[in-house]
């Protein structure tokens, strides 16, 4: 098995490469490509990490999502950018920025190597907890997120919700109501709308078995969710659908529908089961994969919501 | 021991090795955007789908087994189809 | 037979990385559009003989999502060198 160090040697230095080209390139484009690459290599390690429920997310939401939201960025910049002329940030500015990243990043490097062996965790006791709350899943990291640690992961879709509202806040006071401006403007090629018509079901249907699946095999509602988000996208992007109006009733109630189901189920814990967000053990697995049903909606509604931006008055 | 199917599998991921050297070399070699582009797709795609071929008696279970041959088939679709958007968009002369 | 899958993988990675400093470094941005090609064929590859050698479960699935996200990924970028480069403004 001494095969294995150096693939591992070989997957950190091109991780490592690619960040330092993103870092450094001189343009938008090719510092969002890398930034693209970049994510999907660390989808990599996270799997020779055995963590192929963090891989999916990175791939998905820290590749997939943030790529588009960086370059739907910079589209509108780009149309901003003939307008004022760019300021540069200094160099000292630069300087001190890159120190600031090196300190940050060698104080974890120094945490990590300082751990004592074997490192502290809350591993055993969640693994426990999940067990014991009767949660009956197969895939640890679900019954966690949904029962260990539930608040937690209810309390960051109300922040996503958050997010989406603080993003609609930042258009102009006369297009409340209306649609995010539509992602791409021409008519698109003939293959890129094949590409999603053919894509678009097939990934809707993978994305709704990741979200099935998490309940004994890695995958889960994010990942679900996120993946379903990026069909939505890319349904937009080929002009096959437009961004809804922000103030239509559909789009509310599934952006909502998420954390009010987590809520709803946990205030029902305190009364049928004696806690706030306990489960009867009996019926653990079916609440959770409920609430996860809706939590993958809420999901689905809030990124591309995110990416589409806020609403923008058009000449319709 | 090494059974039929690990000579089978053996065979597949050499094969999709190899493809994908080809392509690499393609990539590094060939004289135009298009033809880099070409060299690419298609090479790595070959490759891609043998390693999965090779992969299949491996899986554990049908499902797996499956789902290494969809993937196979949407990097093929996904693939083609955005090989002729960069290529419209090399014929454009975006630079 | 797991040497002789990491061994694939290796070999796959270094290619990956070649073609992804040939691309990143060498060229202009629609040849850039091409590393996500090249990661989304070789790195799912090199992704599958890994967690084959190593025994992660579910690497299916994270196959699969990584090629959807290319392909996103790839229509995004070409709907940007289209404003960038193209008639029309965003």
């Amino acid at each position: 098995m001494s095969l294995l160090p150096i693939l591992d040697v070989v997957l950190a230095s091109l991780v490592i490469g690619v960040a330092i080209f993103t870092i450094s390139a001189r343009e938008l484009f090719a510092s969002v490509v890398g930034y693209v690459a970049y994510g999907l290599l660390l989808a990599f390690v996270w799997i020779r990490l055995y963590a192929p429920d963090v891989a999916l997310t990175e791939a998905a939401v820290g590749s997939g999502v943030t790529g588009v939201l960086l370059i739907t960025a910079g589209k509108r910049l780009g149309a901003l950018k003939n307008a004022a002329p760019e300021a540069q940030p200094g160099f000292a500015f630069k300087l001190l920025t890159a120190v600031l990243a090196a300190l940050v990043a060698s104080a974890l490097g120094a945490v990590i190597l300082m751990l004592p062996d074997p490192p502290p965790s809350l591993a055993p006791e969640a693994a426990a907890a999940a067990d014991g709350a009767g949660a009956g899943l197969g895939n640890p990291i679900t019954a966690v997120l949904m029962s260990y640690r539930s608040l937690d992961t209810m309390l960051e879709k109300i922040v996503l919700i958050l997010a989406v509202v603080g993003v609609w806040s930042v258009g102009a006071d006369k297009a409340w109501g209306k649609a995010p401006a539509p992602l791409r403007q021409q008519k698109p090629y003939a293959p890129m709308v094949f590409l999603a018509q053919m894509l678009a079901p097939v990934g809707a249907l993978i994305a709704i078995h990741i979200f099935w699946t998490g309940a004994n095999a890695p995958g889960g509602a994010f990942q679900g969710g996120a993946l379903l988000a990026a069909m939505w996208m890319v349904t937009m992007m080929a002009r096959l659908a437009d961004p809804p109006r922000i103030d239509s009733q559909w789009l509310r109630l599934a952006l909502v529908a998420g954390p009010a189901v987590f809520l709803i189920s946990g205030l029902a814990g305190a009364v049928v089961a004696g806690a706030f967000f306990a489960y009867p053990p009996s019926l653990a697995k079916p609440i959770i994969l409920f609430i996860e049903a809706f939590m993958v909606l809420s999901i689905a509604a809030a990124l591309p919501m995110l990416v589409a931006g806020p609403p923008s008055e058009r000449p319709d | 021991m090494i059974t039929l199917l690990d000579l089978f599998s053996i065979a597949a991921i050499s094969a999709g090795t190899f493809f994908f050297f080809a392509g690499t070399v393609g990539l590094l070699r060939f004289p135009d955007s298009l033809t880099r582009l070409h060299a690419l797709t298609k090479a790595d795609n070959l490759g891609l789908g043998l390693v999965a071929l090779g992969l299949i008696p491996r899986a554990d279970g049908a499902l797996s087994a499956l789902k290494l041959i969809v993937i196979w088939v949407l990097v093929l679709l996904s693939g083609g189809s955005t090989s002729q958007l960069i290529g419209r968009a090399l014929r454009r002369g975006r630079k | 037979m797991n040497d002789l899958l990491l061994a694939a993988a290796g070999l796959i990675v270094l290619m990956v990385a070649i073609g992804l400093a040939r691309i990143l470094l060498g060229s202009n941005d629609v040849e850039r559009l091409m590393a996500i090609q090249l990661l989304g064929t070789g790195g799912i590859a090199a992704l599958l003989l890994i967690a084959y050698a190593t025994n992660v479960p579910g690497v299916e699935d994270v196959a699969l999502g990584l090629a959807l996200l290319a392909a996103l990924a790839t229509i995004a970028f070409i709907n940007l060198l289209d404003v960038d480069q193209g008639d029309a403004e965003a």
